[in-house]
């Protein structure tokens, strides 16, 4: 098993709810596909020139400020355990993680980590670069991100077209290569029944959203990840501050929705985030969606006050050490499908104590 | 990615679902959504990059004899495209320039960059840029005239190199 002690916050900075907006935000992600010129795509390139790729990158990368004491993995030649752990930190994606039992990983791909910043290699294009931060942080995420690029772009030739701009595997990351994402919670919206409204409208407007884990992840625990569906034809500037301002539009309704779930329906709201605590609290099997529905409910009731003494940093770490490669890996050994509901439980029961004391809180009083 | 129903084809539509507020997205290969009694003929012109994928296929589409063609970068055709949805290097982008500018149109509603530019690769050394030897030992000279000895001592560990 690999040592994730090696990187620096194990890689989850993004999860110590510092940032702000912290009640409504998780975290906000911008990144940045690249690719050499000299090469083939990953669609077309062999497992040789995925390698000299791999050599060229790191060779770059250890000369830079921003990558040059980088934790380096070499993900093809990690176990699928130590895939899916760097996939559930957000570090590397599904399609580098290769998750199905039969899958086998990437030759070649590799994964260079640095404070907030980290770059994967030879995933569908040759260099994704990213940023990770804590709660709403566009302009941070953006400027290291935007650093790295181009101290990068000093020393590797990058492939770009003097109309199209940065050329990419996918036409739909072609110009700028930029994808910035805020992972927002509104479960005020969602009670509200409000939300296909605001994400219709969202769509329409050039915004996109998906789950916790990016494209073709599915919503759970009201996480939405909203980000920008188009990369050509704004500047990177455009693109986030658009993205900026509808997502604070968004955070506003969900404020509102939450003020009124808390005038209109208090008892209702109340017994809702309760509930969601109590079973967190005490349940013996907890599946991964059940898990997340619930860390909804209590986030909400933290968010709201009503809940008192459970840290936003504590609800962040459940999302991302009751799945499957964490609770294994906390075993030390991998986990037999039936057991894996029961560790979760007990690894949720254990923090929450550990948090809140034996008795845990008693109710909040209701802000007047 | 994978049609989440099957899991063998790709997916090309995307579906939203959404049960008592409970948002879901998947995404379906036209087969399944087919199967699921979505609209596929909508859903996956609805999507720009199905859609046009799906355009490149048909036999009376002035693109489909181009469908050969074999960029001179990779040697990946356009029908090796429709069917990945991926470019296979940087040269793609002319030697399928009309669909690919079509595509990106579509996609992104404009095919004009006008972010950030990039500048190519830069010596990351203070160096001036190499010149021709008479020209250094030209500069040699003066920096030597001038008692200028440690631009000497560089412009003549150069001419060095040079020589």
């Amino acid at each position: 098993m690999i040592d994730l002690s090696l990187l620096p916050d194990g890689g989850m900075a993004w999860l110590e709810a510092s940032g702000p907006g912290n009640h409504l935000v998780v975290s906000t992600r911008v990144r940045l596909a690249r690719n050499l010129q000299r090469h083939r795509f990953t669609a077309r390139n062999e497992p040789p020139e995925r390698d000299a790729i791999l050599g060229e990158v790191e060779r770059a990368a250890a000369e830079t400020r921003g990558l040059g004491h980088a934790v380096r993995f070499r993900v093809d030649r990690l176990d699928l355990l130590d895939r899916q752990l760097l996939h559930e930190r957000h570090l590397i994606s599904r399609e580098l993680a290769a998750p199905e039992p039969a899958a086998r990983a990437r030759p070649g791909s590799g994964l260079l980590v640095q404070d907030h910043a980290s770059v994967m290699v030879n995933e569908e294009d040759h260099l994704r670069l990213q940023s990770l931060q804590s709660g709403f942080a566009l302009e941070a995420a953006w400027e290291l991100v935007a650093g790295l690029d181009a101290e990068l772009g000093q020393r590797l030739a990058f492939a770009f077209h003097p109309e199209f701009g940065y050329l990419t595997s996918c036409p739909t990351n072609v110009g700028t290569g930029l994808r910035a994402s805020v992972l927002v919670h509104l479960p005020g919206l969602v009670l509200t029944k409000e939300i296909n409204k605001i994400l219709q409208a969202l769509t329409q407007v050039g915004l996109t959203f998906r789950g916790l884990y990016g494209e073709g992840s599915e919503v759970v625990g009201n996480l939405f990840q909203l980000s920008n569906q188009t990369t050509l034809g704004k500047s990177e500037r455009e693109l986030l501050e658009q993205l900026g301002k509808l997502v604070r539009q968004v955070l506003e309704h969900e404020e509102r929705a939450r003020q009124i779930l808390l005038r209109d329906a208090t008892a209702i709201l109340e017994d809702k985030v309760w509930r969601a605590y109590g079973l967190l609290r005490y349940a013996r099997t907890l599946s991964f969606e059940e898990t997340m529905n619930l860390l909804s409910g209590v986030r909400l009731g933290v968010g709201l006050g009503l809940i008192p003494n459970v840290g936003m940093y504590t609800l962040n770490k459940l999302l991302v050490f009751t799945q499957p490669a964490h609770l294994a890996a906390a075993q030390g050994r991998e986990l037999a499908e039936d057991e894996v509901p029961v560790r979760r439980a007990a690894y949720v029961r254990r923090i929450l104590e550990e948090e809140v004391g034996r008795r845990g809180p008693s109710a909040g009083t209701l802000p007047t | 990615m994978k049609c989440s129903n099957c899991g063998e084809r790709e997916g090309v539509v995307s579906l939203t679902t959404i049960v008592e507020g409970d948002v879901r997205t998947s995404s379906l290969c036209a087969k399944c959504a087919e199967e699921k009694g979505i609209e596929t003929g909508v859903g996956v012109a609805d999507t720009p990059l199905g859609g046009f994928l799906a355009a490149l296929g048909e036999a009376d589409a002035p693109l489909a004899a181009a469908l050969e063609t074999r960029c001179s970068g990779c040697g990946a055709t356009l029908r090796d495209f429709r069917e990945t949805g991926r470019v296979g290097c940087a040269e793609c982008y002319q030697s399928f320039d009309a669909p690919l500018r079509e595509l990106l149109r579509r996609l992104h509603g404009s095919t004009h960059h006008t972010g950030k530019r990039y500048s190519g690769v830069q010596a990351v050394q203070s160096l001036p840029p190499p010149a021709n030897l008479r020209e250094l030992r030209e500069q040699l000279r003066r920096a030597i005239e001038a008692e200028q000895f440690e631009l000497a001592a560089e412009l003549r560990d150069r001419l060095r190199a040079e020589e």
